[in-house]
């Protein structure tokens, strides 16, 4: 299981703050739960299409398409940051 | 304490003093203060609501500031940033440096606050006259975080 945290306007347009989901086992980067995410259609596919500029966070420290994800593991979906 | 989230406003003043403790090396404070300012994008901003990643935020402040320690000869600094609702011409974030010269602490609290607007996980939503509505990332931060 990971957790799944969304913030800011992601968490509006998806409807959650945070969910525990079991990952399948070929999921294990970023960029792989992203196109997992997004094959759930809607306000997934369209949030987190190729292009739009979504960062993600696991166990708190930015990650790139390429960070692994395991079990465990807090995985944030957040816009660009707007803070200061 | 370094860095700290407050719903709370803090008092510049009162900051400083502590970040100087006493330390007689110091020769220089340099230090910047955001507000919440009454117009963004020519639309009138009532109050704002600033959302924030517990656990991520306090990480991500400190390791900018071990960053701004690393590349300049500074003695210490702060970072306090508030969440939650604020209105026009509140206090949303202080940033301080001290250190022995200007340059080092006016160069280090410019990259403080050039990295903490790209890279800490805050976020800006405005309340106007037509509605909600979450601030976008500006190109521009980016390019002035790239600089360093």
């Amino acid at each position: 299981m990971v957790q799944l945290v969304y913030l800011a306007r992601l968490r509006e347009v998806f409807g959650v703050a945070a969910e525990s989901v079991e990952l399948p086992r070929e999921v294990g980067t970023v960029a792989a739960l992203l196109a997992w995410l997004r094959a759930r259609g809607g306000a997934w596919a369209a949030e987190l299409a190729p292009g739009r500029a979504v960062r993600v966070a696991v166990n708190h420290d930015i990650a790139r398409g390429e960070t692994p994800v395991r079990a465990g593991d807090e995985i944030a979906l957040f816009p660009p940051v707007t803070g200061g | 304490m370094p860095v700290r989230v407050q719903t709370e406003d803090f008092d510049v003043a009162r900051e400083l003093e502590g970040l100087r403790a006493a330390d007689t090396r110091i020769g220089a404070i340099a230090s910047f203060v955001g507000l919440v300012r009454d117009v963004n994008e020519a639309t009138e901003v009532r109050t704002m609501t600033l959302e924030h990643y517990p656990g991520m935020t306090e990480k991500a402040l400190a390791q900018i500031i071990d960053q701004a320690r690393e590349r300049w000869d500074i003695y210490d600094a702060l970072i306090v940033h508030r969440v939650g609702e604020l209105k026009p011409g509140d206090q949303i974030v202080l940033a301080a440096v001290v250190g022995a010269h200007r340059g080092e602490a006016f160069a280090a609290c410019e990259f403080i606050m050039d990295y903490l607007k790209t890279r800490a996980p805050f976020w800006k939503k405005e309340q106007t006259p037509a509605g909600e509505r979450w601030v976008e990332a500006r190109a521009s931060d980016e390019e002035k975080a790239s600089r360093w």
